[in-house]
């Protein structure tokens, strides 16, 4: 289908904070409307099947692949990225942990890997290093073995 | 020319642990990766793939992509100009131009599974993957050659019938075999006829990918000047710019390629594959255009390492010394000439002082992608094969694994098979650490719940590169030192450069601020690969910030009016030999510089022949369910001659991040191909790379034997992580389960399957 025979959808939804509302294809996918429509590229495709972590968001509290969400699905809900995380006052801890761990060497798996600890921190703030494991398990790194990534966020949890 | 450096004693920035330059984008979202690129006017481009891995190509019909609203150019290979017949260095192995534009998009034949045959250029994404699908291709379909067995056999279907592959200097016709080469040191068989044992096995390996994260991207833009300008992730902006400059037939002058941050590569990224079509598409259509692949097109279609079949011989006299040896290594090229062969000759009994050796190595096309660098290109297959002969041979002959390693071990001196003899290395001090380990002295204890555990032990090799770098240096008014240099910074290198200058400066990691600029910008610098850039771009920066400090000396001797040569520097502070009350430091000087003469920069480049060669040892210890065949990895230590850690903490990293991907390499990673010549696994899901859950924390013991072709030691140190873990993990499985696996990977059906028959099942 191009876009010209096809009607845009309109999305109201909260982006880290932010009301805000834009239009898409009905089809398009969160992660291309972060990206190609909202220009919030920290979030990253690394496979567009769900498969590796990297366009992780934070959706109504649940931690989700925003490849597999369809923006219109958004309409009414609250959308947390990267790029909300960190605040006028300073990185999450999280983030400054992950500076200071060396938790990351390219980085592009990195803000996912952010999204996704967060979403554990927020509910478990004390987990143990298999617990850490298991829920990043959705999330790919194929730079650190996942070793710096696992401390930092055990650094962070202690913060 | 080489200069032998005396290691530098008490550093204050290299050895540190400072916060990366680049890590506040990294971890807030801001770091601009090649997919993140918008221009104005930017429409996207798509490709259209084979189905089959070998067709003739009848004819293809771009009428309906190009009738569809959206759609502004379309593209095959009749737009590419025929590209000239030579070779060029794409940083970690040499292409052939010509063929590298057939591999960009197929010319009369589809030669593996996913070959671009062509193009389209649309509004959105969206319209591009529509546009591209209606594209009519006419193919006629040709048997597959499968394997380096199909392709070397007689009556074998040739995938270049032009091609005359070199066969120990013969210019042969009518092979599949592109290339094939010797090396031989002292007389094998004599050497095997002193053995009192002697140990001859063959291992296959299928096609693995590097498995970066990040997907191949491009983004170009032809303007009315002829000139291109293009952004793409990237291991080496200048082998873009020459690459694409070739295939296109343009001078490089008139192509600019920005800087963008990459999300690994690990060898794959130094090899163009959008670049060229979009500057194409852009050409036609006089718009940017963006392209970036999807996950199975990446595995398809860009460049595995090889897999192949790879014998070795090894001959043992009683007395614990290794007499002779003999490898053949026959690897997948993929489609076109260029396999990691050379390389892996190179590594596959380095660990080993020799005397008598003979190393085989074959070149062979196969249909399958054309292979690329992988992180120590060649040297983690080797080795799969190198170290469980080792291991087999000091389990007949009830040897200690260690010190049998350590007796025979490579050290200054010693004669590769190939020719050069050692610098000064580090394998005999890493074993040692080894031997002196918490892991390596805790014994095994046995599991609890019938798994079965083992432990494997393995040395690895890796040349490393030196290589073109530039680097460039200001100062500001506030003591700030700017820099640029030229290597793409795919892990940390931009603090690992920086750190160099800034202790040559007796300045803090960041009073220098790096920056990587685009091509136009920066003196030649080499690929990112070859574990070359801490070194070698490294080594620039220290060039130039010895400069830097001989125009500040200058420049403090015009303040103070004294002569140039009476003014020292030390711990960053400047100060006059005779008079104790002139001293000025860094900053203070940098304030003062007004009125001196002008700004003070300077500016270094190298091109280094040597780098000093790196060896890792790694242990590992793992449990094997006997009914399900999974294995995990319950510890492991990675040790590693690093000559001197310039940022521990990325060293650590480069340590740990091969070991593991060695370890998927060994127990699950493989292109599972179907007898048509197609990829079945091409997702990540069915791929199954290593996540966090399978994985516990990789320990890390970094030897410094400092490289004296460095200032400050320094040695290449990310490649040779990935060459020890495939002998340590396989040599760990068979010593949990008594069977010896020999071919990769050794996956839960392959031990169940090996289980049974040890049992007679």
């Amino acid at each position: 289908m191009t876009t010209k025979t096809v009607r845009n959808v309109h999305v109201r939804t909260t982006i880290n904070g932010q009301e805000m509302e834009f239009l898409v294809p009905p089809y398009m996918s969160l992660l291309d409307a972060l990206r190609e429509v909202v220009g919030l590229t920290g979030t990253k495709e690394g496979c567009n099947d769900g498969n590796c972590g990297a366009c992780t968001v934070d959706l109504d509290g649940r931690i989700v692949d925003s490849c597999l969400v369809l923006a219109p699905e958004a309409e009414g809900k609250e959308v947390n990225t990267i790029e909300g995380m960190a605040t006028p006052q300073g990185l999450h801890p999280l983030q400054q942990a992950f500076l200071e761990e060396a938790a990351l060497q390219c980085g592009i798996c990195t803000p996912g890997f952010l999204v996704a600890a967060k979403g554990l921190l927020d509910n478990e703030p004390d987990p143990d290093e298999h617990r850490i494991r298991h829920w990043l398990a959705g999330n790919l790194c194929r730079c650190t073995g996942y070793d710096k990534i696992v401390r930092a966020v055990e650094k962070a949890a202690k913060a | 020319m080489v200069a032998i450096y005396e290691p530098t004693q008490d550093l204050k920035v290299v050895g540190t642990r400072p916060i990366r330059h680049d890590g506040y984008d990294k971890v807030t979202g801001r770091a601009l990766y090649g997919a993140d690129v918008k221009v104005p006017g930017l429409i996207w481009g798509e490709v259209l793939r084979s189905p089959h891995a070998h067709a003739r190509i009848k004819s293809i019909d771009t009428s309906a992509a190009d009738a569809m609203p959206g759609v502004f150019a379309t593209m095959t290979h009749a737009d590419l100009p025929m590209a000239e017949d030579k070779d060029v260095d794409v940083g970690e192995g040499m292409v052939n131009v010509r063929r590298h534009a057939v591999n960009v998009m197929a010319d009369d034949k589809a030669l593996y599974k996913g070959h671009v045959v062509a193009a389209v250029a649309a509004i959105d994404r969206n319209t591009a993957q529509e546009a591209a699908r209606r594209i009519e291709v006419e193919y006629e379909p040709l048997p597959v050659v499968n394997n380096v067995d199909e392709a070397m056999a007689e009556d074998a279907p040739l995938l270049h019938p032009d091609m005359h592959g070199n066969h120990l200097g013969q210019q042969i016709g009518g092979t599949n075999v592109a290339g094939q080469f010797r090396h031989q040191l002292g007389d094998p068989e004599q050497g095997f006829a002193e053995s009192d044992l002697i140990v001859d096995r063959t291992f296959t390996l299928p096609m693995v990918h590097q498995g970066y994260i990040e997907l191949h991207n491009a983004t170009a833009f032809w303007d009315e000047e002829d000139r291109i300008t293009i952004w793409s992730s990237t291991q080496g902006a200048f082998g873009v710019r020459s690459q694409t400059a070739g295939i296109l037939k343009i001078d490089e002058s008139n192509i600019k390629v920005n800087p963008v941050e990459i999300g690994g590569g690990f060898g794959g990224k130094t090899v163009v594959y959008l670049p060229p079509v979009a500057a194409v598409l852009s050409k036609k259509a006089h718009r940017p255009v963006k392209m970036v692949m999807d996950r199975t097109s990446v595995f398809e279609g860009s460049g595995p390492a090889p897999g192949g079949k790879i014998r070795v011989k090894i001959g043992v006299s009683n007395d614990g010394k290794i007499k002779a040896a003999e490898a053949d290594i026959r690897f997948e090229a993929g489609a076109f000439p260029g396999s990691a062969v050379s390389a892996g000759a190179l590594c596959v009994l380095a660990c080993y002082d020799i005397p008598h050796v003979r190393i085989d190595g074959r070149d062979v096309l196969v249909n399958k992608p054309k292979s690329a660098a992988y992180r120590a290109p060649g040297s983690p297959q080797v080795a799969f094969a190198s170290e469980q002969v080792v291991d087999e041979i000091c389990d007949r002959m009830g040897w200690d694994k260690l010190q049998f390693r350590l007796e025979n071990a490579s050290k200054q001196g010693t004669r590769r098979a190939d020719g050069p003899t050692f610098a000064r290395v580090g394998l005999v001090e890493t074993l040692e650490a080894a031997r002196a380990s918490d892991h390596w002295n805790t014994p095994l204890e046995k599991s609890g719940d019938g798994k079965l555990r083992g432990r494997g032990i393995a040395s690895g090799y890796w040349m490393n590169g030196g290589g073109k770098s530039t680097c460039d240096l200001s100062v500001s008014d506030d003591g700030i030192v700017f820099m640029n240099e030229g290597s793409a910074d795919i892990g940390g290198t931009r603090a690992s450069i920086a750190m160099q200058a800034a202790e040559v400066l007796g300045i803090g990691a960041h009073d220098v601020r790096p920056s990587i600029p685009d091509t136009d910008s920066i003196g030649f610098t080499g690929v990112t690969g070859g574990s070359r850039t801490t070194y070698a771009t490294g080594y620039a920066a220290y060039q130039a910030a010895t400069e830097l400090i001989e125009k500040l000396k200058s420049r403090a001797a015009a303040l103070w009016g004294i002569d140039p040569e009476e003014v020292d520097f030390s711990d960053g502070v400047f100060s006059s030999k005779s008079d104790p009350e002139l001293k000025l430091g860094f900053k203070d000087l940098a304030r003062r510089l007004d009125g001196t003469g002008g700004p003070v920069t300077s500016t270094a480049s190298v091109d280094l022949a040597e780098a000093g060669n790196s060896f890792a040892v790694h242990i590992c210890d793992l449990e094997v369910d006997p009914n399900t065949g999974k294995t995990d990895v319950i510890r492991y230590t990675a040790l590693q001659d690093v000559g001197k850690a310039v940022h521990p903490a990325y060293v650590e990293g480069q340590m740990q991040g091969g070991a593991v991907q060695g370890i998927g390499w060994t127990l699950n990673e493989e292109y599972f191909m179907t007898e048509e010549g197609v990829m079945a696994n091409s997702s990540f899901l069915d791929y199954r790379m290593p996540t966090s859950l399978d994985l516990p924390m990789i320990d890390t013991i970094m030897v410094e034997v400092p490289n004296p072709l460095h200032p400050f030691g320094v040695r290449g140190v990310a490649e040779v992580p990935l060459a020890p873990p495939l002998g340590a993990v396989a040599n760990a499985v068979t010593d949990a389960t008594g069977t010896r696996f020999t071919d990769a990977p050794i996956n839960p059906g392959k031990i169940v399957a090996g289980l049974a028959h040890e049992n007679g099942a």
